[in-house]
């Protein structure tokens, strides 16, 4: 058994009257790639954002290598070990791509950026390709980031998050806003990668198919709880996330293929 | 590190080539053209201030402030100080100014938009409220600054003149250098990247306010070295140095030079002074029409400056 | 004591002034996120009209200074909505939607423009229009406290103006859509209010406003270049303090504001400017929307 990465104990969050998020207890082992799935608004993204302290809970702890990470910043969670991408790419949009890339590196070398030294040397270049190579997003390398596909965007903004070689990722919703040919792709090219580097993979999906190809658990959100946490086979199977995830009968066993 | 390594880009050999034209100049031109560069140059060091807080996404529509601070240094050093050699005035002028940044800066650099222009205007007529009504510092007239000494020399007339506008020329360049480092150095992109997308600076584990900070204090300095370089060369500093209007001409001229490229706003600020001399000896009441014009007309027109005329053919200069 | 009577009552009065002033403006910036500049020169060119008709209609030292007092709300009306029209119509209507730091610097460009129209029209001389004010005589509180009853109607004028206002945004359907763009311009669109001609119609009443602050000035002052400047960053002052967008946080940003400076201009008239602009700075530092104004919104 793994030790436990991340864990989450009575996770709640409340906007006013509505229950965002409530008591989420989660405990993921090092290792392992997880699936959320969720209808939009049932606490997928807020738990995410919890979780990576960007949003305060309003009762509850989060703890990262079993260390208390509530009340930390986003910025010190990542340097910590855990790093997220977006649901809608969040890149810089009038820098380069290769810049992009290169403000990722310089942010991952821990020391705080220096004010002569530049940007744009020959060792990040060198760094920032080897990574484009490896998500084959290498032509866009001197376009504007605002210029450049969905797709692609998407990419870079997984990229990024791997810069820092984090011990645990969180994707939220990796292939949103892609088409569906290439969302294969997108998946098989970041999860080579992931597991290379053997990185802890949670990630939030709403395409059942991509879910079941690529993790060995699931967690089903509902209404800001969680109502199933196990085995693709299983969860997927489960009659009240059939009813209120999916929405429709799924056969569970083409879907879930070798992973199960 | 070879030569070729050191410039990197042709900005540098080329700051170099102008400067030592501009010291050429100073033989062959007229008196008051030499001052009226004087004016520009170190007028555009504050402005150089405003353009690199626009890089960083923030409108400063206070930058006033530190160029009074960077005058009222130098004067008040100068006078009840006796301090008498212009470096060190002007070293005491833009320290005040990095004093007063590093004591408001963090406050500041937690707002944005429309509430940072706020708090930097409201800060800049503070000083002009507390600078109107003090007669100790001569209040709405302000007072006098003497003459300086350059390590012991004293220069008279014509030659004070000259000798000021080769010191502002010697401390534009430099500055120019330093600068031309700064935004292309990894804090300066990375101040960039502020402006493009704050939150994904944090998460790739950096403070965001901290790179606004360091980039807020910067600027002041270098605007308190503009003021105090006014205030030597003019002879003269009073509180419509703090005023707002003053502010809004710094903003007018970075706007019209174009935050692209460090030369950018001394670019502008020529432009801006020599425009300015022949409008207000022709049309001195349709100035301000013609600079709010002038403003409506880039901003529809040609948003990124008069530097962007130069520079069209680079999509990843970022401005 | 008669000093507490003298700055409760001279703030009343500069307080009044300070709302007139700043109504207009936080209505503009609230249904349109435009802080406007140039509201400062709708306050000059309601000055300006004012005292121009004002002293032309007594040129002739024959003139009733009761209708000379009617001429006041009615040139704000002409000046304030045909300069309202022409810019939101001839300018603004085609930058809908930018950023609001660089509508901040389109306006500052239109302060400078109709800074010098107003010289190239009224002249740089002064313009004094004082009929009015000296129409309204004086009244005597106590030992050796007396106001210009004008100044007190003002207080009346802006109390009048403030009611008003809430009755229209409070009890009216118009008012009531006025409201809902302040709050989710976004929504009113999807929910097909007509944003269009509710922008058009704001603009033009809050420059109607900032004139009529200007023309009801004008008879206490002598009228000259530079008011407009002078009066915008006061009015930013009021209108942060208050919040932006709301018409009560304009009142009770104009009573604090008013208050404290007339409390510095008896007691400590040193830190007249200084107290205004550190009120100002406090409010923007410690509750960025000021006191009424709506929370900001996240961004993730």
């Amino acid at each position: 058994m793994s030790a436990i990465i991340l864990e989450t104990r009575g996770l709640t969050r409340t906007f006013g009257a509505v229950v965002a998020a409530r008591e989420l207890n989660v405990r993921i082992a090092q290792g392992e790639i997880v699936g959320v799935i969720g209808s939009n608004g049932a606490g997928k993204t807020t738990f995410i954002n919890m979780v990576t302290g960007y949003l305060p809970p309003s009762s509850g702890d989060i703890l990262f290598d079993g260390n208390s990470v509530l009340g930390r910043k986003p910025r010190d969670i990542t340097r910590m070990g855990m790093a997220r991408s977006f649901q809608v790419a969040q890149l810089f949009p009038k820098l380069t791509v290769m810049e992009n890339a290169m403000v990722a590196l310089v942010a991952a070398e821990g020391t705080q950026p220096s004010f002569l030294r530049p940007l744009d040397t020959p060792q990040r270049r060198e760094q920032a390709n080897a990574i484009f190579e490896e998500f084959g997003v290498s032509r866009y390398r001197d376009a504007l980031v605002n210029t450049v596909p969905q797709g692609a965007r998407k990419l870079v903004d997984i990229a990024m998050a791997l810069v820092s070689r984090p011990r645990m990722l969180l994707l939220d919703e990796p292939t949103s806003g892609v088409s569906s040919e290439e969302k294969f792709a997108l998946m098989d090219t970041v999860m080579a990668v992931v597991r290379q580097y053997g990185v802890t993979v949670l990630f939030v999906e709403h395409d059942m198919e991509i879910v079941a190809r690529y993790v060995t658990r699931i967690i089903a959100f509902y209404s800001g709880e969680i109502i199933a946490d196990g085995p693709p086979k299983s969860v997927l199977g489960n009659a009240r996330v059939q009813e209120l995830v999916i929405g429709h009968d799924l056969n569970v066993n083409s879907a879930v293929g070798e992973n199960a | 590190m070879s030569l070729r390594n050191y410039f990197s880009s042709p900005t540098e050999p080329a700051l170099l080539l102008a400067a030592a034209v501009f010291v050429a100049g100073a033989w062959v031109m007229p008196a008051w053209l030499a001052f009226l560069l004087t004016l520009a140059l170190a007028k555009a060091l504050v402005v150089l201030g405003v353009v690199i807080q626009m890089r960083a996404g923030l409108v400063s529509f206070g930058q006033a402030l530190f160029y009074c601070i960077g005058g009222y240094g130098v004067g008040l050093a100068s006078q009840y100080l006796g301090v008498g050699d212009a470096f060190a005035l002007l070293a005491l002028g833009t320290v005040a100014a990095l004093l007063m940044a590093l004591a408001c800066g963090w406050l500041l650099t937690r707002y944005r938009e429309i509430f940072y222009a706020m708090l930097t205007l409201a800060l800049s007529m503070i000083l002009y409220g507390v600078l109107v009504k003090s007669s100790a510092l001569g209040s709405t007239d302000g007072f006098n600054v003497s003459p300086p000494s350059f390590l012991g020399w004293v220069p008279e007339g014509d030659a004070r003149k000259r000798t000021l506008y080769l010191l502002t020329v010697f401390v534009a360049a430099a500055v120019a250098m330093g600068f031309h480092r700064f935004m292309v150095s990894s804090l300066g992109r990375v101040t960039e990247a502020v402006r493009e997308n704050e939150i994904r600076v944090e998460y790739l584990g950096l403070s965001p306010q901290r790179m606004l900070f360091a980039n807020y204090v910067l600027a002041a300095g270098v605007s308190g070295l503009g003021g105090g370089l006014t205030a030597l060369a003019s002879g003269h500093i009073d509180p419509d140095m703090a005023i707002w209007t003053t502010s809004g001409e710094f903003v007018f001229i970075a706007i019209l030079g174009g935050t692209g490229h460090v030369v950018a706003p001394f670019i502008g600020a020529i432009v801006f002074s020599v425009l300015r001399t022949f409008a207000i000896q022709e049309a001195p009441n349709t100035w301000q029409m013609t600079l709010g014009i002038t403003l409506l007309a880039l901003i529809l027109f040609l948003p990124k400056g008069l530097w962007s005329l130069v520079d069209r053919n680079k999509p990843e200069v970022s401005a | 004591m008669t000093t507490i009577f003298a700055i409760l009552i001279d703030g009343a009065i500069y307080a009044s002034w300070l709302f007139l002033v700043a109504a207009g403006l936080t209505i503009i910036y609230g249904v349109m996120r435009v802080l406007n500049m140039a509201h400062g020169s709708f306050y000059a060119i309601g000055a300006y009209s004012a005292a121009s008709l004002v002293s032309w209609y007594f040129s002739g030292n024959q003139g009733n200074a009761y209708w000379s007092l009617l001429m006041l709300p009615a040139c704000a009306l002409v000046a304030g909505a045909i300069i309202g029209i022409a810019i939101e119509q001839g300018l603004l209507r085609f930058l809908q939607g930018r950023d609001e730091i660089l509508m901040v610097i389109v306006t500052y460009a239109l302060l400078l423009i109709l800074e010098d129209a107003t010289k190239l029209i009224w002249g740089v001389n002064p313009y004094f229009a004082y009929q009015p004010y000296r129409l309204l005589g004086r009244t005597s509180i106590g030992e050796g406290l007396r106001f210009a009853n004008y100044d007190l109607a003002l207080i009346a004028v802006a109390i009048l103006i403030g009611l008003v206002a809430w009755f229209i945004l409070n009890r009216t359907n118009k008012g009531r859509l006025l409201r809902a763009v302040i709050h989710d311009r976004e929504i009113a669109i999807a929910m097909g209010v007509n944003v269009n001609a509710m922008f058009a119609a704001t603009f033009t009443i809050g420059a109607v406003l900032g004139a009529l602050a200007g023309a009801l000035t004008a008879p206490a002052i002598s009228v000259t270049p530079g008011i407009g400047v002078e009066v915008i960053v006061l009015a930013f002052a009021v209108v942060v303090v208050g919040g932006l967008g709301s018409i009560g946080g304009a009142a009770v940003g104009a009573i604090l504001v008013g208050l404290s400076r007339s409390f510095a201009v008896h007691i400590a008239p040193e830190i007249e400017l200084f107290v205004i602009y550190g009120v100002m700075f406090l409010v923007l530092a410690i509750r960025p929307q000021g006191l009424f104004g709506q929370a900001l919104a996240r961004r993730i």
